[in-house]
């Protein structure tokens, strides 16, 4: 069994700015308005073909506005980093329901440079009340709270955490693109050598600090036959919100919007978890994507750090990690949010290097036989999911 | 005092300002509903277990346990580091994020998950104390 909108609607245009990293010469809006001309180049549209506007950080109505143009639909869903796996999941219900006929979801972030980048909560609100004042200080701060609680419930290690960070390193090194590809590979005692940043991460635990944008374009499954591109369609999708501040976390050792994002993605797509070739799950740090191995199923729960730490020696003698090249479940392909590229949201590089493998153009990176991708994300810490499930056939 | 404190101020609202006004006076706070007779924090205009608007505030104990916590090694302004922030399980059942205060710079040897703490109250500012919690002896 599918849902009914499983399969109505295809990916048929993706492309991130030129360059990713450091963008000094451009402006918040300056970056999304690139990502969208090279993602509609990628389409073969014209800025005249949309009539449907999905973005974030930027509003519908400064981009709308910067952009020139009068979309008959509009969506500013702003829930952190998964709000373009949710402008998916949104984009396909309108274009089923008529409302538009080609979706274009934009990122862009001066997340490095923070030229125009608006601020986040101020001090009469609830975070400003209460936990900005106890000495948080962004990310690490927060998405590193529930850590000691799961190994404290399941016994999961520092050492087991450390492996994610060392696997993605080695897709990093064979993507040209990402910002470590250079740097070569990690080992976990690397990791763990690292400088504390916010115990229990060190600095390799961490994404990277970019600016960069990405851009898709979405339509009909029927019009997307006759396009430029190979269609990537969408299977199915979720979404939940559960709270805001990591503080307010039912239960540190879940994410109660994953759960639910994830199994309405599922569910859609008709699909279980052995039908799933390859993984983008949003690494914000090296815990992140643990819960989300566990909360959408794909392990138990608390046996995540078992999973990502069982390695094995490839042929050449070298180190396989579970989810790094060769691996049994190839995962942030593009060398994720920890090697590749984070602008603060990361979720749409993670739903782009995707749609890139499923077209079968990742280059050294590639996952041979690839034919289904899981993109899943949160927002803010924990708080907000999206889930996509794409194919190529 | 005033002036000299760098660290970010809580500005209070209407529903959340008895709990800043407590912690001036040295009491932990929290809204209790009185038709579903659970408490809650953060503090909300209504129950988030029920929806009332019938709530009353009442002096909690100021124990609690310490539920999940990091020690951030990087300082935000008005904090020297290395510190610890934690999430502490009151004894009246909500969780609430605070700062552990320890003897010495905090190790993880001096944190156990669920070790019992008690409230301590800093008065940063003149207008503004901030409730912290410390091991419990």
């Amino acid at each position: 069994m599918t849902g009914k909108l499983s399969r109505t609607c295809a990916i048929v245009g993706a492309a991130e700015t030129d360059t990713i990293g450091k963008l000094p010469g451009m402006s918040r809006l300056a970056i999304h308005a690139q990502a969208a001309k090279n993602a509609l180049a990628d389409a073969g549209l014209s800025l005249q073909d949309v009539d449907g506007l999905f973005c974030a950080p930027a509003g519908p109505n400064e981009l709308s506005e910067y952009l020139n143009i009068v979309p008959r639909y509009v969506d500013g869903t702003s829930v952190g980093g998964c709000s373009y796996m949710i402008f998916v999941r949104h984009a396909v219900a309108a274009i089923a329901a008529g409302y538009c006929d080609v979706a274009l979801i934009v990122h862009g972030e001066s997340g490095r440079s923070g030229i125009d980048m608006p601020g986040l909560d101020g001090p009469a609100s609830p975070n400003g009340q209460f936990e900005q004042p106890f000495g948080t200080r962004g990310a690490p701060t927060t998405y590193s709270l529930p850590v000691l609680r799961h190994f404290h419930e399941y016994g999961t290690t520092k050492r087991q955490m450390s492996h994610v960070p060392a696997a993605t390193r080695e897709w990093a090194v064979l993507n040209p693109r990402a910002m470590m590809h250079d740097k070569g590979p990690i080992t976990p005692e690397d990791v763990e050598a690292s400088p504390l940043v916010c115990y229990p991460f060190n600095l390799l635990d961490c994404c990277l600090v970019a600016d960069g944008g990405g851009a898709l374009v979405i339509t009909s499954a029927e019009r997307a036959r006759d396009m430029r591109q190979k269609p990537i369609h969408v299977l199915g999708t979720g979404e939940a919100t559960a709270h805001r501040q990591v503080s307010m976390m039912r239960d540190f050792t879940t994410s109660d919007s994953t759960v639910l994002s994830g199994k309405a993605a599922f569910a859609e797509a008709g699909l279980d978890h052995a039908d799933i070739d390859h993984l983008m799950l949003y690494d914000a740090f090296s815990f992140t994507p643990m819960l989300f191995l566990e909360d959408l199923g794909f392990v138990a729960k608390g046996e995540a750090g078992a999973f990502v730490s069982e390695t094995r020696t490839g042929p050449d003698g070298k180190l396989v990690y579970k989810t790094g090249p060769g691996g049994d479940l190839p995962m942030n392909t593009n060398g994720g949010g920890l090697s590749y590229c984070h602008s603060g949201r990361y979720g749409m590089y993670a739903l782009i290097e995707a749609v890139t493998q499923l077209r079968g153009d990742a280059g050294a990176r590639q996952v041979e036989g690839i034919e289904t991708s899981l993109v899943h994300g949160p927002g803010r810490q924990f708080a907000a999911a999206g889930t996509v499930i794409l194919a190529n056939a | 005092m005033d002036g000299a404190y760098e660290g970010k101020l809580p500005r209070p609202t209407p529903e959340t300002l008895p709990f800043w006004q407590g912690a001036k006076a040295g009491k932990l706070m929290l809204p209790w509903c009185e038709d579903c007779g659970q408490p809650h924090f953060y503090p909300r205009a209504i129950c988030p277990h029920c929806l009332s608007d019938r709530l009353d505030w009442r002096q909690a104990s100021g124990r609690g346990k310490l539920h999940t916590y990091v020690i951030n090694h990087r300082a935000a302004k008005g904090f020297t580091a290395p510190y610890v922030i934690a999430v502490v399980e009151l004894a009246e059942g909500p969780r609430m994020l605070s700062n552990v205060v320890t003897e010495g710079e905090p190790t993880p040897d001096m944190l156990t998950i669920d070790m019992d703490l008690e409230v301590t109250f800093d008065p940063v500012t003149d207008d503004i104390t901030l409730p912290r919690f410390r091991p419990a002896p």
